[in-house]
């Protein structure tokens, strides 16, 4: 398959905080990536550095095959970048929003393109209201338009959904799959692992340093230890019990805790006896398929 | 690239139109300004209060307050009677200045003896009490010969001096300080003003993320820049039109020079302060923190050290190389040279060479940061 990005021992550092430590992968061409991990991970400084925003301490980026260092302003004309943060110009109209995107990277003929991407980010009727008026949802689909106008083989997304309302979210998957169709290659952040489970390969990433890279489906069949998910109350009692009294390795979803084992015939027993000489009721108890987060965490403690 | 610095152009017009706060502080400073400085700084001395003690009370002390009190220098504040009131006058600044004409004034007069008068001035004010002390000598001169010729002509001789004195200033004949002020006036407002809107709209982008977008684009430092600068200069060269109708029309003062070599001085002077607007939003991070900076890097210097208000040649030597830190200084020269005395560019070229050589190096260095900052 056809690389598009290729990432070789990448260092970053601020002063004494190793943002990035040595990671290395590369992208292929039209896949949906995702970079998954906690605040503080690295993803951020990973995304900067590829659309040339900061400068890496060592190590080689190619995107689109020209070296980063090198021809930074080339690369920028084939990629398009949507920030954290919103960062359109609150005072112009979503119309003129996109004029000054398109004419900064010198598309002429925008007016056709335009429509096409205010159609298909459903803001046509919104097209002369100020971006300031926009509500939150809205505002990001401006701000993804507006990468999109000069048609770049890359958009880089940094956690594009994160302060997005649900109904705005789902719209906002739907136009990233019409992207793919079209055969764009997606690169993005995320803190969600559901939105991580829905792209084509995924690296979680902690502490600067890549602890997985593959598809979702074989980094969860990675895992060799069963997955118990405790149905109880009170939950936080039975976290703790377990977590302090057990070697055990436990995690606390809601109403629910998942403990990992590695032999569930021996070690469930004398889980579920602790919680019950402490009056922990149980109310399910049962083997379940680890999901993304469940072996991310797992990951993320045998790292540490 | 010109597609793009006119993207870039277009774009903050577009903003600045719609930032209707802003464009009321652009256009309501300087006339704020002209008009505090214009009236209320004046050193013109003209109204001297002044009290008379007349212990002599003769026909010759009344004709000699007379000629005093007819000039428009001198303003009467009253009739003392005596030693105590002197002090009380001056203390609660009653009168600047109080004259004292002693018991013998008529008597040594008619005895053709010289008699003394006695001048005390409030001297708190260095300045002003030293304009004052000019003048009440120069009156009383006038006043003394007037009489010594009188009383030669009794005698039948006619007297003459020998030698007159004709003063004539040139360029300001009546010595306003208006018009001497109004050239560095001009350069303060417009230095910082094009400092503030400059610093302002960029560090605006970097609060709102927007200069994300702009350095995820292929626009160049340098365009941005550019782009930035153009909608400003336009704005502060409209800026110095009013300021100068301004000042016609409040204080009578009328471009001598030529009003090509004007608008090239203003231009110059515009670009190096612009220059310097974007250093100072590459070391504010805020809006707040780029006001701030912005008014005391243009403010102060234009205000001390351009030799608007203090001639630098009076300055200690050290404090004059520092003066090198305002283009106002040089703009001020080329000003008063334009306006008041209406020279030719011959005598200010070096001016607008010294401002290009200020231009080009502050923005080779907001360049270097910006770029640092960004990569």
């Amino acid at each position: 398959m056809e690389q598009i990005i290729q990432i070789e021992n990448l260092e970053k550092s601020y002063g004494t905080i190793h943002a990035v430590q040595n990671i290395s992968l590369s992208i292929n061409k039209g896949e949906m990536f995702g970079l998954v991990g906690p605040d503080g991970a690295g993803k951020t400084t990973t995304i900067r550095i590829l659309c040339g925003l900061l400068l890496k301490d060592s190590g080689d980026v190619k995107v689109v095959d020209k070296d980063i260092s090198k021809y930074r302003k080339e690369i920028q004309k084939s990629i398009g970048y949507l920030s954290q943060k919103f960062s359109l110009y609150g005072d112009l109209t979503v119309d003129e929003n996109m004029e000054f995107f398109a004419e900064i990277h010198n598309v002429k003929d925008y007016k056709e393109r335009r429509d096409e991407l205010l159609e298909f980010t459903r803001l046509k009727s919104f097209r002369s209201r100020l971006a300031d008026k926009l509500s939150g949802g809205m505002k990001q689909k401006l701000a993804l338009a507006c990468s999109l106008i000069h048609k770049p083989q890359i958009i880089f997304l940094d956690e594009p959904t994160t302060g997005v309302d649900p109904v705005s979210r789902r719209d906002f998957w739907k136009i990233l799959s019409g992207l793919l169709k079209e055969g764009m290659t997606i690169f993005m952040s995320t803190p969600y692992l559901d939105e991580a489970e829905r792209c084509n390969r995924v690296a979680l990433m902690n502490a600067g340093k890549i602890i997985a890279l593959d598809t979702p489906q074989k980094i969860k069949e990675h895992m060799d230890n069963f997955v118990v998910e405790i149905v109880c109350t009170p939950v936080r009692k039975a976290y703790e019990l377990i977590k302090g009294i057990t070697e055990l390795e436990v995690q606390m979803f809601g109403d629910r805790v998942n403990v990992i084992v590695k032999n569930y015939e021996k070690e469930i027993p004398v889980v579920k006896k602790l919680l019950e000489k402490n009056s922990v009721e149980i109310l399910d108890n049962r083997i379940i398929t680890p999901s993304l987060e469940n072996v991310f965490m797992h990951l993320i403690k045998e790292a540490s | 690239m010109f597609n793009r610095i006119k993207a870039i152009s277009k774009k903050e017009t577009k903003q600045l139109i719609r930032d209707v706060r802003m464009m009321a502080v652009i256009f309501l400073f300087p006339v704020f300004l002209l008009g505090m400085f214009g009236y209320a700084i004046n050193f013109d001395v003209h109204h001297i209060k002044i009290a008379v003690y007349d212990q002599d009370k003769s026909s010759v002390s009344r004709e000699f307050i007379n000629s005093l009190l007819s000039s428009e220098y001198f303003d009467l504040a009253g009739y003392l009677n005596s030693d105590k009131q002197i002090k009380q006058n001056l203390d609660e600044k009653l009168a600047q200045c109080v004259v004292v004409i002693p018991y013998n004034f008529s008597r040594e007069f008619y005895a053709n003896r010289p008699s003394k008068i006695q001048y005390l001035i409030d001297g708190v004010d260095g300045n002003t009490a030293t304009v004052i002390m000019n003048y009440v000598n120069v009156a009383t001169m006038s006043h003394s010969s007037k009489l010594t010729a009188e009383i030669l002509a009794r005698k039948g001789m006619n007297v003459f001096a020998l030698i007159q004195l004709e003063p004539r200033f040139w360029f300001n004949p009546e010595l306003n300080s208006t018009r001497f002020l109004l050239p560095g006036l001009i350069g303060m407002i417009l230095i910082v003003v094009s400092v503030i809107t400059i610093a302002l709209s960029i560090v605006r982008e970097k609060e709102r993320g927007t200069i994300e977008q702009i350095n995820v684009s292929p626009l160049s430092t340098i365009e941005m820049m550019i782009g930035k600068t153009i909608p400003y200069i336009v704005i502060a060269l409209i800026n110095a039109g009013l300021i100068l109708l301004a000042g016609f029309i409040l204080f009578g003062i009328t471009i001598k020079g030529s009003i090509l070599w004007l608008i090239i001085s203003i231009l110059i002077f515009l670009f190096s302060s612009l220059c310097l607007g974007l250093l100072v939003s590459t070391i504010a991070d805020s809006q707040q923190v780029a006001f701030q900076i912005g008014t005391l890097i243009s403010m102060i210097p234009s205000l001390l050290l351009s030799g608007f208000i203090f001639p630098i040649e009076s300055m200690p030597p050290i404090v004059q190389i520092i003066t090198n830190i305002t283009p106002a200084k040089f703009f001020i020269v080329c000003l008063r040279s334009i306006l008041l005395k209406g020279e030719g560019v011959a005598v200010f070229w070096q001016q607008l060479v010294f401002m290009m050589i200020f231009a080009f190096a502050v923005l080779a260095i907001a360049t270097r940061r910006y770029i640092k900052k960004a990569v």
